[in-house]
């Protein structure tokens, strides 16, 4: 299942999380984002209960926006004890962004 | 995903599922291996207008998922995995994949094309930090700001008309004098009153701290240098095919592009080329799929003859 993450529930689901949380900067005008939301749909399934999944609509979400700092979209962090480590933009498949997320596990 | 096919589609592209749709109907068992998501460069393509059947235009991901669907109504399966090695001479050729190993009796490369990098230094790092690819995608991020397009083809130019829409100075930056692209897009671009054109000049450097702030420009005739300060670059210059898995297998052309007739055969029986990636006059969406569709037909033949 994948979450919609807003400024009001940013702290809870993502900085605050038990576990690692995934998070998608997109949103509806963005194709390249339309492209990658069947491989997110994959992942969050393949990696239930180890990696959450979240998205932030950045047309919504201004400010969370420019928190995560998103010049371009979609991008992605992964985000582990309230912190995050470089983002990937725009990855080119769905093993890229496994391999991005195993390389940060802790 | 099984352990056998009659035919293994790498690249779920207008091509890959053309291909697999007809191998299908042909009674062959099919598996399309596709790395991210059906659709390939048309998937991000907001409208396309020049494929035939859509009065009012179709936007590129739900041709897509109508191509994948047909494909898979006939018994076609997709795996969303990545390609990570070929055995193209061997019988059944075996595909190795970040999902495990395949065996297929006759292969189809329709692993498309994606866009040309500059191939300079920081290109990578300012990714998402100034650097873009995709005007339509990222040119929201750039509203008021001074940007660049590289290139001088039909999307240099189709994004700098998106730009101009959208940013405050739009500088078309090109090696040569004059522009490659349709002559639909020359009058719309001489009429924008903030597109500047930059003609004759190589980039030879990003200018950066965290973010792009400018380019690093030589006249190609005068050799003049000079800085251009921009917010924005975003690079048009080309597309490049996808064929880094099978240099050393199959014969690639000058360009890369593998080499194939309109049969889509190539220099290894039961190896075929559909789409984009094979040497071809008209790269189009309908010309990817009727490449799929000839594939399909030399297969069938193929996998006839081998019984």
């Amino acid at each position: 299942m994948i979450e919609t993450i807003t400024k009001e529930n940013f702290a809870e689901k993502v900085e605050q999380a038990a576990g690692p949380v995934l998070v998608e900067l997109w949103a509806p005008w963005c194709t390249y984002c339309r492209r990658l939301a069947p491989a997110l749909d994959r992942l969050a399934d393949k990696l239930e209960g180890q990696v959450a999944v979240g998205k932030i609509n950045v047309d919504e979400q201004p400010e969370l926006e420019e928190k995560l700092e998103a010049a371009t979209i979609p991008m992605l962090y992964l985000y582990q004890h309230g912190a995050h480590g470089a983002h990937l933009v725009a990855p080119s498949s769905q093993a890229q962004v496994e391999q991005w997320i195993n390389a940060q596990l802790q | 995903m099984k352990q056998n096919y009659d035919v293994a589609v790498i690249g779920g592209g207008p091509a890959g599922y053309a291909a697999a749709l007809y191998c299908a109907r042909a009674g062959l068992s099919v598996l399309v291996l596709e790395m991210l998501g059906a659709g390939g460069q048309m998937a991000t393509t907001e409208q396309v207008d020049n494929y035939p059947g859509f009065e009012e235009g179709v936007n590129g991901f739900d041709l897509a998922e109508k191509m994948q669907a047909g494909a898979e109504r006939f018994g076609v399966e997709s795996e969303f995995a990545e390609v990570t090695g070929l055995q193209l001479d061997a019988d059944p050729k075996r595909i190795t994949t970040s999902s495990g190993s395949v065996l297929a009796g006759a292969v189809i490369v329709a692993t498309g094309a994606s866009p040309r990098k500059l191939g300079i230094a920081s290109e990578d790092a300012l990714v998402g930090r100034g650097v873009a690819y995709c005007a339509t995608c990222d040119g929201m991020y750039y509203r008021g700001k001074t940007v660049a397009v590289a290139g001088g083809g039909n999307s240099a130019a189709a994004d700098a008309l998106v730009l101009s829409a959208l940013c405050e100075k739009v500088y078309l930056v090109h090696r040569r004098a004059e522009l490659r692209a349709d002559r639909v897009y020359l009058d719309p671009l001489q009429k924008a009153s903030n597109i500047e054109f930059v003609w004759n000049a190589q980039i030879d450097s990003l200018l950066h701290g965290d973010k792009l702030t400018g380019l690093a420009l030589t006249d190609r005739v005068s050799g003049e240098k000079k800085t251009l300060a921009v917010d924005g670059l975003f690079v048009a210059i080309g597309r490049d095919p996808n064929t880094a898995l099978v240099r050393g297998q199959l014969t690639l052309d000058q360009s890369g592009y593998i080499v194939a007739d309109e049969t889509t055969r190539t220099n290894i029986p039961g190896v075929f080329a559909a789409g984009d990636v094979r040497t071809k006059p008209l790269r189009q969406i309908v010309t990817a799929a009727a490449d799929g569709a000839v594939a399909s037909k030399f297969a069938e033949e193929y996998l006839r003859s081998r019984r």
